[in-house]
């Protein structure tokens, strides 16, 4: 017989030595006992909610500008009005030459410039196309996306604003950004914390708790009752999955009342679909414990499995724009299936139907990490 | 050689023929017939790294021999080695209790995993209790006790589900003189009710205690009988230049 048929055919005899209520019960006890873990667990979230939320605003908006204009007229004025009501532009100052705006670009002073040469009001007088520019510093691209688009948009609109008066424009295409039509990042950015923090806390404490059991000898003392193994590490991680609802639950409520952020979605698909991803990050934490030896090298060790998380799997950096490389990588990390999941409940509010996939994937990942971590498991505690 | 099948009416509480264990190329324990009477008990001796550890993990059916036969308690551990858990109890040099648990959980907790529910486990861990004298700090905190205090609680940990046969690793280290006394003491009053003992230890009082001696080095076994004739089978006057020769040994062969 193959390995899984024997394993299976044993299966019946272990279900009913699946006993995980005393485990349970003493983590149950222990946890409420050490208070500062507990506060740190639920007060992480709510820490890590408002410097990440309030931090990561991609979208940039009230740049100082300096404006020189050369043409001095009604129709001048009226383009640089338009272009700073956008607000995505401060007048920071009116300059007198270009050297002024060079200056005050160099210096950092100002991050964007209109430039309106002199004989713009006599051109749109003439009925020629009438030429002025906006200048962006996009030594950073992230921050000078907001004023390429609202500059854009301003003269666009100022442009028709003129032609209206004659007559319509050829043809109209109207974009409508669905779903997040103001563009904030807050909204992008909150749903994705929710995973990444259960990411970092699960594996975290998981890979901790083994290796303070082994560190201590109680993990030794464990493994000569009768209580199977599986039943140690059942009762053993179960109570994490109260932990890693209350974060979740932490980080809703709080980013619905500082950050606005729309639950469009079933909150119980939400809850019902973060279990599957829970449980991945135990296995993950569970297969940490058994490479490391000490609590510091668990915690270097649940570090270095973070940084492709936070940068792969979409949470800061969109993956469509990604190398296929990246992209490959990101597409083993459970993590990158979540926050697909997350935004579809609470930003896009998708039928349910559309969760599915991403569900049966973590519920996958679930499966192999937890039996992988459990094969290692049983053979390192020997 | 009898053939050592499991059996209930089995005189020996530790029965062992050829065991034989390899980690790969390093052979720990090689072929080990030991034998231990019920109600007997047997000090283990040993340098570090002579297979002592080997040899007590093998026994509770925690790590498969590579050969040879164990039965311990009336089981067959090669052949089931999960069903020998409930008849022994263990007691391990850094008594594996939760320090931020009280006396009383530390108890219910590992008294539960052998199956022990309700009225049947508050009476067996009042009697428990009693008899170790654990009365007075029930409630405390298991971190905040002495290592003789602490020695007491692992040792109700390990017998409040009547096991057939102990096994301590270094019971009594990091322990003071007054309460490891009273420790062996607890001990002998175990063996009259028919639990038999395996200890192991670096005390060499302790040794003279046992009723009789396995001296085990670099995975064989060297002599196995009472503390007296293993003085005169090395030919010294005490335990302790048993253990010295065996150090010795071991450093010369390593």
């Amino acid at each position: 017989m193959t390995p899984l048929l024997t394993r299976l055919t044993r299966l019946p005899r272990l279900i009913p030595s699946w006993n995980i209520w005393p485990m349970l019960l003493k983590e149950l006890t222990q946890l409420r006992r050490d208070r500062l873990t507990f506060a740190m667990m639920t007060g992480i979230p709510a820490i890590q909610l408002l410097l990440f939320g309030f931090a990561i605003q991609t979208e940039v908006r009230h740049l100082p500008t300096v404006v020189l204009d050369e043409s001095a007229t009604e129709e001048s004025r009226a383009l640089v009005t338009r272009v700073l009501n956008t607000g995505n532009f401060d007048l920071l100052a009116h300059v007198a030459d270009r050297g002024a705006v060079r200056e005050a670009l160099e210096s950092g002073a100002a991050r964007a410039a209109v430039v309106i040469p002199p004989e713009y009001a006599r051109d749109l007088k003439r009925g020629r196309t009438a030429q002025a520019q906006v200048i962006v510093d996009a030594a950073d691209p992230m921050a000078s996306a907001a004023a390429l688009s609202g500059a854009a948009q301003a003269a666009q609109v100022e442009a028709q604003a003129r032609l209206g008066l004659r007559r319509a424009l050829p043809l109209e295409v109207r974009v409508r950004p669905w779903y997040n039509p103001d563009g904030r990042s807050s909204t992008y950015i909150v749903p994705g914390i929710i995973g990444v923090l259960l990411s970092m806390t699960l594996v975290l404490i998981t890979a901790m708790a083994i290796v303070r059991e082994r560190e201590k000898g109680t993990l030794e003392q464990l493994v000569v009752t009768p209580i199977s193994r599986t039943s140690i590490m059942l009762g053993k991680l179960a109570p994490f999955l109260l932990i890693g609802y209350i974060q979740v639950t932490v980080v809703l409520v709080l980013g619905r009342l500082v950050f606005d952020v729309p639950i469009r979605g079933s909150l119980w698909s939400l809850y019902l679909l973060s279990l599957p991803f829970m449980a991945a990050s135990l296995g993950v934490g569970l297969f940490l414990s058994t490479l490391v030896r000490t609590q510091a090298q668990a915690v270097q060790l649940g570090f270095f499995y973070m940084m492709p998380n936070i940068l792969l799997s979409g949470f800061m950096f969109p993956r469509i724009a990604m190398p296929w490389a990246a992209q490959a990588l990101g597409a083993i990390l459970p993590l990158t299936y979540y926050l697909d999941l997350l935004r579809n409940i609470l930003v896009k509010g998708v039928a349910p139907h559309h969760l599915v996939k991403d569900g049966l994937i973590l519920t996958g990942f679930a499966a192999l990490f937890i039996a992988l971590a459990v094969r290692r498991f049983h053979k390192t505690v020997d | 050689m009898t053939d050592p099948r499991p059996s209930t009416r089995d005189p020996y509480a530790i029965h062992t023929r050829a065991l034989r264990k390899e980690f790969g190329p390093v052979v720990a324990v090689q072929g080990l017939d030991l034998t231990v009477p019920r109600g007997e008990v047997l000090g283990l001796l040993g340098a570090n790294g002579s297979g002592k550890t080997t040899t007590i993990r093998m026994l509770c059916g925690l790590l498969a021999p590579t050969s040879g036969e164990a039965v311990v308690a009336g089981v067959d551990v090669v052949r089931t080695p999960d069903a020998v858990r409930q008849k022994i109890g263990y007691m391990s040099q850094k008594f594996g209790l939760y320090d931020d648990l009280t006396i009383a959980e530390n108890l219910r907790f590992y008294s539960a995993l052998y199956g022990l529910r309700g009225a049947a486990q508050r009476a067996r861990l009042d009697e428990v209790i009693a008899e170790l004298g654990l009365g007075g700090r029930l409630h405390q905190l298991t971190g905040q006790l002495s290592g003789g205090w602490r020695q007491r609680v692992a040792l109700g940990c390990a017998i409040a589900h009547h096991p057939e046969l102990l096994l301590l690793d270094e019971p009594t280290a990091g322990v003071d003189p007054a309460a490891r006394k009273l420790f062996w003491e607890r001990i002998y009053a175990l063996t009259a009710r028919g639990i038999s003992v395996l200890v192991t230890t670096h005390y060499m009082d302790e040794a003279d205690r046992c009723q009789r001696l396995a001296v085990i080095s670099r995975g064989v076994l060297l002599a196995l009988d009472t503390p007296a004739a293993v003085k005169a089978q090395f030919g010294v006057t005490n335990l302790e230049d048993v253990f010295i020769e065996l150090q010795q040994q071991s450093g010369e062969l390593a």
